[in-house]
């Protein structure tokens, strides 16, 4: 299959998206998570603006649940970007009690991530996040914007969304909204997969398969880490185990896969029956849990 | 072409989720964890497997059963690539459709085999028209439940010929179908002999929308100045912006609006790279011989001068749910500048029943199409907007809400 053209495109697409995103707000920033998405929208930004740098910071919601490798990527990457990291604590906010941790024996902290990158924003008084969100990956996402209005409370209003025509993107807000920019809105995973190939951008190694400590729960291979209790009957087991996503690692599931370079990832994509998302904990609570999250501010 | 971006359009009940599920199911572009997302849903709504749940995004639109915005869709056969904008066929949602038709190559539309061309189809292609997609394809949906009959298909393509010159479109393509049993949509039917064209995606597959701007004149709006003012790069000064129209090589000689000062294009870069020549549709920096001034809204052109007008003649769809009203005051937003404007006169609004233009009464409402005067505090720099999409198209935002409030497209 040839993507090299349509790859161009989307590339085209994504620069002018983020030169535009640059021009039109004062305090840009990349919602930076460690994963690959983010990790190409930081690629094509770098690229966007040559031979300067990027004009942008990093800004990453630590829930304190981390996969010790993204955090280890993280701090070198913005490094070598030359970009200023700018960090928001779930702890932190939880701590201070504008965030309150999900009980129960399913309570996880992504809910309340979204509390925790409100109050970065505000703090930091950024007016854009630049995401790697994707509108192939949920149906929520597919009616995103390229640049999506939030109102003072970051919220977003799926029903009272701006009409965006051509390629000229709208942003303009009042005093305290912010804007959601999406870059990479029209790739889809091959497409991501085969841009870093192409652009031979470095990943963390848990995209690639290696043996882990992994537990079989919600229909996925968990990664056993001091964040998770383990129930009676869960039992630690080594496979082979590779991730499609990064997020949080108590809620990160991930696959049996023997791909250990790039090619056989693209190659086991293109087989993979199941969407991306299908091992995020996050998705699966109800048919509109994206669309719910999403409103109150999620990425 | 190695993408095809289309939008759909059809009235309520003419089986328009259905088809774009059938597209996506059938060309196996569905996950199983989608599909079994819909086939539960399906049997909670006691419903054999409902493929139009596979598009239906929002949750509001799942209680209420129809489709409220424009969702884009994803997929690729080995031959293409394919962007799809669904919009939803209702009269008070003409926003969306304009919305997903802007960016759009082709556009798909939607007839029921047992009703015929009717209003919504009119409407539809007379949009379709209006924003300049290059391809239409009339979908005759539900052939089933017309006994697969050719004469139904037939009254279609017959009765379409005087929508199709209403709406001035340039190529018109019939397939006849049912996307609830699967007919001709990816494979091809059995009930359908006397048909011997091709399957819908295989017509996706193969058309080729003329791209008009590609061949045009020379046509660069300047996104932003890169300075870096480092050391190695001290005096560097390049121009960022993505090629509307046309292409340009190192060396040739550009006009710089709105100054019209002449120079030399003196590097083209992509990143790092160096290019000799950028072509229509390409993202990158241009550096020019000489210090002229050039700042976010500057147009660097060659060949024909473009258009240097304060007044345009533009036909608008007024997309707010707030109407306007004489003497307001809007923000036009352009490629080739913005700034303050007002729309100095609506000279004739569509009447979307009869499709004739009729005299303006000064005011718009939501949905409306019209043709007005826009006086803009500065000229732009803008083009013809069926020779160049990008360049004639505008929009005017609400100064105090930044709403979004209308689309214009310059004659």
């Amino acid at each position: 299959m040839n993507y090299s053209n349509f790859l161009d495109e989307l590339e085209a697409e994504a620069i002018y998206v983020i030169r535009e995103a640059y021009a039109q707000f004062e305090r840009p920033s990349i919602l930076f998570s460690g994963g690959k998405d983010s990790i190409v929208v930081s690629h094509l930004a770098r690229k966007a603006f040559a031979p300067a740098g990027i004009p942008f910071s990093l800004v990453h919601v630590d829930t304190g649940h981390n996969f010790p490798e993204t955090i280890e990527f993280r701090d070198r990457y913005a490094a070598s970007l030359g970009a200023q990291l700018i960090v928001g604590s779930v702890q932190e906010s939880i701590d201070r009690g504008t965030a309150q941790e999900e009980q129960g024996p399913l309570g996880n902290r992504n809910r309340i991530q979204s509390v925790t990158l409100l109050e970065t924003i505000e703090r930091e008084g950024l007016d854009c996040l630049l995401g790697g969100g994707r509108r192939d990956e949920e149906k929520a996402r597919a009616k995103e914007r390229f640049f999506s209005h939030r109102d003072a409370f970051g919220q977003w209003d799926p029903k009272n969304q701006r009409p965006e025509l051509w390629n000229l993107f709208n942003g303009a807000k009042q005093p305290g909204e912010h804007f959601r920019v999406f870059p990479i809105s029209n790739w889809t995973e091959m497409n991501v997969w085969h841009y870093i190939r192409r652009e031979g951008i470095e990943l963390p190694s848990l995209y690639f398969a290696a043996p882990r400590q992994v537990i079989w729960r919600s229909n996925s291979w968990l990664p056993v880490s001091e964040f998770i209790t383990l129930r009676p009957t869960e039992v630690p087991v080594e496979k082979m185990i590779r991730f499609r996503t990064l997020g949080d690692i108590t809620i990160t599931g991930g696959i049996e896969s023997e791909a250990v370079t790039l090619d056989q990832i693209i190659a086991e994509v293109e087989t993979l029956r199941q969407t991306e998302r299908g091992n995020r904990e996050d998705d699966k609570r109800s048919e509109s849990s994206m669309e719910e999250r999403k409103k109150q501010g999620y990425f | 072409m190695n993408v095809l971006r289309f939008t759909t359009a059809g009235s309520v009940d003419d089986g328009k989720s259905t088809l774009i599920g059938r597209l996506l199911y059938d060309s196996k572009s569905v996950f199983i964890d989608q599909l079994d997302a819909v086939a539960a849903s399906s049997k909670r709504r006691g419903t054999e497997l409902d493929l139009s749940l596979l598009t239906d995004g929002l949750k509001d639109e799942r209680e209420q059963g129809i489709t409220i915005d424009v969702a884009y869709r994803y997929f690729a056969t080995p031959k293409r690539n394919f962007i799809l904008a669904d919009t939803p066929g209702h009269v008070q949602y003409t926003r969306n459709m304009v919305t997903g038709a802007s960016t759009a190559d082709a556009a798909l539309i939607l007839v029921d085999a047992r009703h015929g061309v009717v209003e919504q189809t009119r409407r539809h292609s007379f949009i379709a028209g209006l924003l300049g997609l290059k391809a239409v394809v009339v979908c005759v949906n539900k052939m089933d439940l017309v006994d697969y009959a050719e004469a139904a298909f037939t009254k279609v393509c017959t009765d379409y010929e005087a929508v199709r010159a209403a709406a001035g479109l340039p190529e018109v393509h019939f397939v006849p179908l049912s996307a609830l049993v699967g007919d001709n949509v990816v494979d091809r039917s059995a009930h359908m002999g006397w048909y011997s064209g091709p399957t819908l995606l295989e017509l996706l597959e193969t058309l080729e929308p003329a791209v008009p701007e590609a061949d045009s004149a020379f046509r660069f709006p300047v996104q932003a100045v890169i300075r870096p003012r480092t050391t190695e790069h001290h005096d560097f000064r390049g121009y960022a912006g993505r090629v509307a129209g046309g292409r340009i090589a190192v060396g040739d000689a550009v006009t710089v609006w709105p100054e019209g000062l002449e120079a030399k294009v003196d590097g083209i870069f992509l990143g790092s790279e160096s290019l000799n020549a950028a072509i229509y549709g390409q993202s990158v920096v241009i550096t020019l011989d000489r210090d002229v001034n050039v700042a976010r809204g500057s147009v660097l052109t060659a060949g024909a001068e473009p258009q240097r007008e304060a007044t345009l003649s533009a036909k608008l769809c007024w997309l707010d749910a707030k109407g306007h009203r004489p003497g307001v005051r809007y923000e036009f937003r352009a490629q080739g500048g913005h700034g303050q404007a007002m729309i100095a006169e609506v000279n004739r609004v569509l009447n979307l029943e009869t499709l004739n233009y009729e005299p303006g009464e000064g005011s718009l409402e939501a949905n409306q199409i019209a043709e007005v005067t826009v006086r803009c505090a500065q000229a732009p720099t803008t083009e013809v907007y069926s020779e160049q999409r990008v360049m004639g198209g505008f929009i005017l935002v609400d100064p105090v809400r930044g709403a979004t409030v209308a689309a214009g497209m310059i004659q």
